[in-house]
């Protein structure tokens, strides 16, 4: 040990990329996605929670006419589904970047993100098909109004 | 020792007092109490004055009450990186926290820095935290023939990676980072910014190789702008500018 203390330490060769090397820039267009999306949900859910909960009569005037009278214009769905679809992969790939930071074994990060994309991907199409399939009054079978619709359905038809 | 017990104090005299220090201690080997490994906490009482250092309580510890206390220091000014260490959960070099800038009248805790293998009370493995800063390729890169004279540079050239340059390695900011504590595959702000000082330089031609390198995957992408670099830094050094500044040519294209 006392001859190899005066020469100076060994340095390691160069490794070039080190571990997980990332695919066609992904990190960088996650990185530009996450502040993108962020701006656009800032706009989507605070004009959402002023439309919901400010206008008009405020927290009150939500019930399931409000929900029924909201999705019955294209607006309003578009706007609803362009703020579930974002607010799931921002979301999703946020907590991808947790995944990441967090989970050290491959197999525990792998079954994570697994379900992580699973869970995103139930939850962005059942949200889309409410969406787009919602029917205030639904009819049965003899096309009369099925049992306990709201009162409105009569005046509507 | 106390000014009390002493004849009527002199004019000018600095003015003394008790401070405990609270230390997290680890023997590889073990001690009789502790077995080997084992992280514990050991307190020391002393009577120290108000010109005196963190580093400056450590050498009395070491010299004058327990030689088995293991820290790093060489300078002892604040120039040479050795003794960066966690002070009241802030990373600090012991050589430049004053004892009475931390209020003495409460324990003083000392910890080796967060994120790096302990290899005895104070001292960590430094080896992954060089590792990084080798990966970022360090070294003035060109090409074409040597000039016969030096490399000329215009003030406002210089001014884009002055900052970068006051960097003496203590690893302060990258094991205050929030990210390299949960992985440590990250890179972490020190070599970013070494990367800095190189990247900026009009004189270094290989800013591409080592924006390269810093747009893998464990790069500045997981960077989340914390800031506890930026506030962790004894050289003052805003490494999260610094940081922004690589994610920005990389975005940009422009460096
Ligand atoms: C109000 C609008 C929002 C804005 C402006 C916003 C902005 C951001 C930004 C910029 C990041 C990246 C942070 C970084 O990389 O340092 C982020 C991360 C994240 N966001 Fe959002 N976001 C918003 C809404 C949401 C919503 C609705 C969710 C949940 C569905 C969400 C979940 C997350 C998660 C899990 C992360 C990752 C956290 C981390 O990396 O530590 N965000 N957000
Ligand atoms: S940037 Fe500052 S805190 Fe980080 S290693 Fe350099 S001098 Fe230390
Ligand atoms: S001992 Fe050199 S920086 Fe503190």
């Amino acid at each position: 040990m006392t001859t190899a203390e005066s020469k100076a330490p060994e340095v390691e060769p160069l490794r070039p990329i080190r571990s997980g090397r990332s695919r066609n820039h992904a990190e960088q267009w996650s990185w530009l996605f996450m502040r993108g999306s962020g701006v656009l949900l800032l706009v989507l859910i605070f004009t959402h929670l002023f439309i919901n909960l400010f206008s008009g009569d405020g927290v009150n005037q939500i019930d399931f006419a409000f929900v029924a009278g909201k999705w019955a214009s294209p607006l309003w769905q578009i706007w609803d589904f362009v703020m579930l679809v974002l607010a799931m992969i921002h979301g999703g790939n946020g907590m991808r970047l947790l995944i990441n930071d967090y989970a050290r074994r491959t197999w525990m990060r792998k079954t994570l993100k697994t379900l992580l994309a699973v869970c995103v991907t139930t939850i962005v199409v059942l949200g889309s098909l409410v969406i787009f399939t919602f029917d205030p009054c639904p009819l049965d079978a003899s096309g009369d109004l099925l049992p306990g619709v709201p009162t409105f359905c009569e005046d509507v038809r | 020792m106390t000014a009390t017990a002493e004849a009527p104090s002199k004019a000018g005299e600095v003015p003394s007092f008790d401070v405990t220090l609270r230390i997290q201690r680890m023997d590889p080997d073990g001690t009789p109490d502790h077995p080997a490994g084992e992280e514990y906490w050991e307190e020391f009482t002393l009577t120290m004055h108000g010109t005196d250092r963190v580093l400056d309580a450590l050498h009395k510890i070491k010299w004058d009450v327990d030689g088995s206390l293991a820290f790093r220091r060489s300078c002892a000014h604040g120039v040479c990186g050795s003794d960066a260490m966690r002070i009241n959960a802030k990373n600090r070099l012991a050589c430049k926290t004053l004892l009475k800038d931390l209020n003495p009248k409460r324990p003083i805790t000392i910890e080796p820095i967060k994120g790096l293998p302990v290899e005895k009370d104070l001292i960590v493995d430094m080896e992954p935290f060089f590792a990084s800063y080798r990966e970022i390729m360090p070294f003035l890169m060109t090409s074409g023939p040597t000039p016969e004279r030096e490399r000329l540079q215009s003030p406002e050239e210089r001014a884009r990676f002055d900052d970068t340059t006051k960097c003496i390695m203590c690893a302060a900011c990258t094991t205050s980072c929030p990210v390299f504590w949960t992985d440590g595959q990250y890179f972490g702000p020190q070599a970013i910014v070494g990367a800095h000082r190189f990247i900026f330089d009009s004189r270094d031609e290989g800013e591409w190789d080592r924006l390269e390198i810093l747009n893998d995957k464990a790069g500045v992408w997981k960077c989340r702008t914390a800031f506890n670099c930026t506030e962790a830094c004894p050289r003052g050094i805003e490494v999260t500018k610094a940081i922004s500044e690589v994610k920005k040519a990389l975005n940009t294209g422009v460096v």
